[in-house]
């Protein structure tokens, strides 16, 4: 499963991080290594084995359903790089 | 065919294949996983917690209540509850999403394969089965008209809990979708588990279209083949049935469009423009998106013990289509007269109430006509009726005893939404009590036979204008008398049958 | 004044108790350590005025009878961790100034029992790196270098800075937090002790994230009765975190010098890797001989799995952060960046912002969870996590704690092994199964390498039972008698 740059290309643009088209090879280069060594993970025989996503043995606590929390907007919009009468202010979204 | 599947195309007929997918917002105080209060009409950004406003460091705390609403139109929706089920994240991109993904479930969601029975407006009904029900975070709102060159951005809405609702494709025309959205609606306002406000976007619709030709769908469902089936296209939360049925109009024509002048359907995310009455393709299809589903590491697998779910199931309010047949064997109504008490719980309620020991069908009238009305002309609900229900059951009680012939009634409730209070005593007050009283009524036919021999005679001949006669005695005692006694005492005094 | 600085935390709290001297001295001494230690650049921020306030709170308290179990103590807090109105960056860009209006659970706990915050530490970028390199402000200096040597050394990572800075005795304690190997390893670099408790036992809440169902916070001290007070006041159940574990925080100082005698002491056979440096197998020897001496009962286990550990982490690390990473994206705090459309705003924002590694483990996360490679990858390194996990039950059928080297070198230059990112991976070939499986894992200072470089020895024990951890690890540390400082040359 080698990465190439038009694929490190189209995972950049999916993680929005701006990769110059210079250093896509390199970072597929980068990459493969990496990936390459995660392989031997193949070797291991893992038929009929439940994934393991997490380490707590324990039921998901629930909470109730009270208003605890909000009514703070200056919190919320304090380290803002723009904000207006409590709105985040952000680049024009074209639909 | 006369079913009104069928589309008529330059090439031949077509027919279109709806699913929806219904997001409907959970009726709670407080968010899915934080406690900010959920709700309509706060200043921005004034119902968000840091955790929905995803600072670093922020986690979630699955809301208990929820949960239960969740289960609870499982319920309603006779569908299988997931006894273990799991949050996902879909991630992505946008300013109205924080965390950069939204907190969803996948594969495993908490409710399974359920059932909607749809009534269409011809009475026929039509089932549409439900794929599965989970449970999600909403989106904040970006607000792109408050400035030309930036969004403003309000998170009030982010985090609130959602429950999507998805179907399978039944749906094969525009009525039946909204009939489907109409219905879902009611099975969620009685359970008390949304509050249907489409206005408020509190229920919208993502409505799938694609359209086929005869025949086609039936292998569909023979086969569980999607490809006997067209492209599909999904239009976006529309919030109205009227919207949802002209953008599916519009978007099956387009379709047909294209396949007839030989083109393709291109799978891809509309929104529906209720100005144009148009949809328009929402997404460049570069973008298309990647998900990235996995499971959230911040929650475990929910779990639920199966005797609260029997609880929630054992608390559970009569449904509409329950309510629909008890109304007609416990009544004896008719399933039309059912329908419409059942379509408004405020009004079935009423009826109930005034119906207690009534003639159930004259209650009904009484209620779903003449009482309607009035409250509709005032913008009234049901529940806030000037007329008790008690007053309306005395009304027909004394239409029952013949006190008060139908039409003097009318007269009466007149009087009882003026405001003059309980039937019996405007009836008193008025002097509206029906004349009963064969040797009143015998005195007053003799007279106007003495009086009308030319008439009496005419009835001899023809006895359709005994009408006349009728109508000359009503108007002589102020149209108290008893009608059928008026009739019997006039047929017997002109010697006709 | 240097005196104070060297107290252990222990020897302070017994010394403002018994008025031998007060907080506000106790706190100016390390403030001066901190100011004089600039080289090493273990604080990020320094917070001098705020911490003689809280000093001097803490002399009210004391005053009034009212102190809490850590009243006075000076300790330094890992950039990771939020601190109301106190800059935190995870030493990264794209934070910027962001000042949280809200403190972490943990830091609150610390606060709460009286602890002092002399300012926040260094650390690598997101707490992504084992030798503290990727930090945009710089690297950290081992307080240790190599006997009659000049080369700065690492002081390892993520937590270097906190490592650093307890072992050039700038603070009687720190928080440090623990993904892969990130308290442990550094604690072994520096002669320090860190531990990593079982997964749960500390709140996640108000740390910033990086893989969430390996990140684990814990401290780094100078002994291991001061690793235990702290994590008894940094532990404890938080319903503002669903992965918290609602348990009792045991009194965890209890357990120091506890007698280890019958207590069955594992060592697997596969940690004996490849390449093994001769000193490193020697002093694990030595720590088995140690325990033997004891009382304790040597047993040889096998975690078949143990190889597979460091992949399957590279792959469910990178996908956890690729999404937890996501939200800096300009909008609501931290660096925006220029750009002529939203998707460039976020591009730009985000390549500025990052560092190096942080954007590959983003890129190589995202793409392992991206559709079809989600099975490959993600959710075949999960089976192997369980598999690993499930290496550990049976061990735990014929030992009740294991013996391991924490690090398979000692530090090691600034820059030695910043060429390729596996070689840096390495360095958690030890620490990383823990993370996987959420077991409590210590690392003790055991020795010096021919050198002069401190070495650690790891014990691993059972879910909660960090008591028979610190009691294992103490009984190590009496053994070693390891008394050495690193010399100060800044």
């Amino acid at each position: 499963m080698a990465v190439d740059a038009a694929t490190v290309r189209k995972v950049a643009r999916l993680a929005r991080i701006a990769v110059p088209e210079e250093q896509l090879e390199p970072m597929a280069g980068e990459i493969n290594g990496i990936l390459q060594w995660i392989e031997q993970l193949g070797e291991v025989d893992t038929d009929g084995v439940e994934p393991m996503t997490s380490a707590v043995a324990q039921a998901l606590p629930l909470r109730e359903d009270l208003v605890t929390d909000g009514a703070c907007v200056d919190k919320v919009v304090l380290n803002a790089p723009k904000t207006a009468d409590g709105f985040f202010i952000v680049p024009k979204v074209v639909e | 065919m006369s079913d009104g599947k069928t589309i008529k195309g330059r090439t031949g007929d077509w027919e279109m294949v709806l699913g929806l997918e219904v997001h409907a917002q959970v009726a709670s105080n407080s968010k899915l996983f934080s406690g900010a209060a959920v709700g309509f009409g706060a200043g921005p950004n004034e119902q968000v917690s840091l955790v929905d406003a995803a600072m670093p460091g922020m986690l979630p705390v699955l809301n208990r209540y929820c949960v239960e609403q969740a289960v609870r139109t499982g319920l309603g929706l006779k569908a299988k509850i997931n006894l273990k089920s799991r949050f996902d994240r879909k991630n992505y991109f946008y300013p109205d999403l924080p965390q950069g993904y939204q907190i969803s479930q996948f594969d495993q969601p908490i409710v399974g394969e359920g059932v909607v029975l749809v009534e269409r407006a011809d009475g026929s009904s039509f089932t549409v089965r439900i794929e599965r029900l989970h449970l999600e975070q909403d989106a904040g709102k970006s607000i792109h008209d408050l400035d030309p060159n930036a969004t403003y951005v309000d998170l009030n809405r982010s985090g609130t809990a959602l429950m999507e609702i998805v179907s399978r494709p039944d749906m094969r025309t525009a009525e039946e979708a909204a009939a489907y959205v109409k219905k879902l609606r009611a099975i969620l306002v009685t359970l008390g588990t949304c509050d249907g406000d489409m206005e408020k976007g509190n229920l919208r619709a993502d409505v799938n279209v694609s359209v086929c030709r005869p025949g086609d769908y039936e292998r569909f469902r023979e086969t569980d083949d999607f490809s006997h089936l067209g492209t599909r296209c999904e239009i976006k939360n529309v919030n109205s049935y009227r919207f949802i049925q002209q953008a599916i109009e519009y978007e099956a024509r387009r379709q047909i469009e294209i396949l007839e002048d030989g083109g393709r359907i291109d799978q891809e995310t509309r929104l529906f423009d209720p100005t144009k009455g148009e949809t328009r393709s929402m997404r460049s299809k570069e973008d298309a998106h990647d998900y990235r589903y996995f499971p959230d590491p911040d929650l475990l697998p929910l779990v639920l013990d199966p005797a609260w779910v029997k609880e929630i199931e054992a608390g559970l309010p009569e449904l509409p289509d329950a309510k629909k047949a008890r109304l007609q064997s416990q009544y004896g109504l008719s399933a039309y007269d059912a329908g419409v008490l059942t379509a408004d719980a405020a009004l079935s309620a009423y009826f109930e109430a005034a119906a207690v020991g009534r003639n159930a069908k004259l209650v009904a009238n009484w209620t779903t006509n003449d009482l309607a009305a009035k409250l509709a002309a005032d913008g009234l609900e049901f529940d806030a009726s000037p007329i008790p229900p008690a007053n309306i059951a005395a009304l027909v009680e004394l239409i029952e005893k013949e006190t008060i012939s139908s039409k003097i009634a009318k007269q009466v409730f007149e009087h009882m939404w003026a405001g003059e209070g309980a039937p019996a005593a405007i009836v008193e007050k008025h002097g509206l009590v029906q004349v009963t009283d064969t040797g009143a009524i015998e005195a007053v036919v003799e007279k106007l036979i003495a009086a009308n021999p030319g008439q009496a005679e005419a009835v001899k001949a023809k006895p359709q204008a005994i009408g006349w006669f009728v109508g000359q005695v009503m108007k002589e005692m102020a149209g108290k008398a008893n009608p059928a006694a008026v009739n019997a005492i006039l047929k017997a005094k002109l010697g006709v049958e | 004044m240097t005196a104070l600085t060297s107290l252990t935390l222990k020897g302070a709290l017994e010394g403002l108790k018994n008025k031998a001297f007060s907080a506000v001295e106790l706190t100016t001494a390390h403030v001066a350590a901190v100011e004089a230690a600039r080289p090493l650049n273990a604080f990020v921020l320094e917070t001098p005025e705020k911490a003689l306030e809280m000093a001097a709170a803490s002399d009210a308290k004391i005053a009034a009878g009212n102190a809490g179990p850590l009243e006075g103590a000076p300790l330094g807090i890992k950039d990771l961790f939020c601190t109301q109105g106190v800059r935190a960056t995870a030493c990264s860009k794209i934070l910027g100034d962001f000042k949280p209006p809200y403190e972490s659970t943990v830091s609150a706990n610390l606060f709460g029992d009286g602890a002092v915050m002399l300012g926040k530490l260094n650390m690598d970028e997101f707490a992504m790196g084992s030798s503290n390199e990727t930090s945009a402000f710089g690297p950290v200096a081992n307080p240790w270098k190599i006997k009659g040597g000049n080369q700065t050394l690492t002081p390892g990572g993520s937590s270097g800075g906190s490592a650093a800075a307890v072992a050039a005795d700038l603070c009687l304690g720190a928080t440090a937090t623990d993904t892969g190997g990130s308290i442990r390893q550094p604690a072994a670099f520096t002669g320090t002790v860190g531990i990593k408790p079982t997964y749960g036992r500390c709140s996640r809440w108000g740390v910033v994230a990086f893989a969430s169902s390996l990140d684990q916070a814990g401290p780094i001290a100078k002994t291991v009765e001061d690793a235990a007070i702290l994590l008894t006041s940094m532990a404890g159940h938080d319903p503002k975190d669903s992965t918290s574990l609602d348990v009792e925080t045991p009194d965890f100082a209890s357990f120091v010098g506890k007698s280890v005698k019958g207590l069955r002491v594992g060592v697997p056979k596969e940690y004996r890797v490849d390449n093994m440096p001769a000193e490193i197998d020697a002093l694990w020897e030595q720590g088995v001989a140690w325990l033997r001496e004891a009382g304790c009962e040597i047993v040889e286990v096998s975690l078949p799995h143990t190889k597979y550990a460091l992949p399957a982490y590279y792959i469910v690390a990178p996908a956890e952060a690729s999404s937890n990473l996501a939200r800096y994206d300009g909008m609501r705090y931290g660096l925006r960046a220029e750009g002529r459309n939203l998707t460039e705003i976020y591009e730009n924002t985000r390549a500025q912002g990052f560092g190096a590694e942080v954007k590959r483990r983003i890129l190589i996360g995202t793409y392992v969870l991206s559709a079809g490679y989600y099975d490959a990858y993600y959710l075949k390194a999960l089976k192997v996590r369980r598999r690993i996990a499930e290496d550990f039950d049976r061990a735990w059928e014929q030992c009740d704690v294991l013996l391991t080297p924490t690090a398979p070198s000692a530090a090691f230059a600034l820059g030695e092994r910043t060429a390729d990112p596996i070689a840096m991976y390495l360095n958690d070939v030890f620490t990383v199964t823990t993370n996987l499986a959420g077991l409590p894992s210590i690392s003790v200072p055991a020795g010096l390498d021919a050198q002069g470089l401190p070495l650690g020895l790891q014990l691993i024990g059972r879910a909660l039972d960090e008591g028979t951890v610190f009691a294992a690890a103490s009984a190590i540390e009496k053994a070693a008698g390891f008394k050495a400082r690193a010399e100060r040359w800044w």
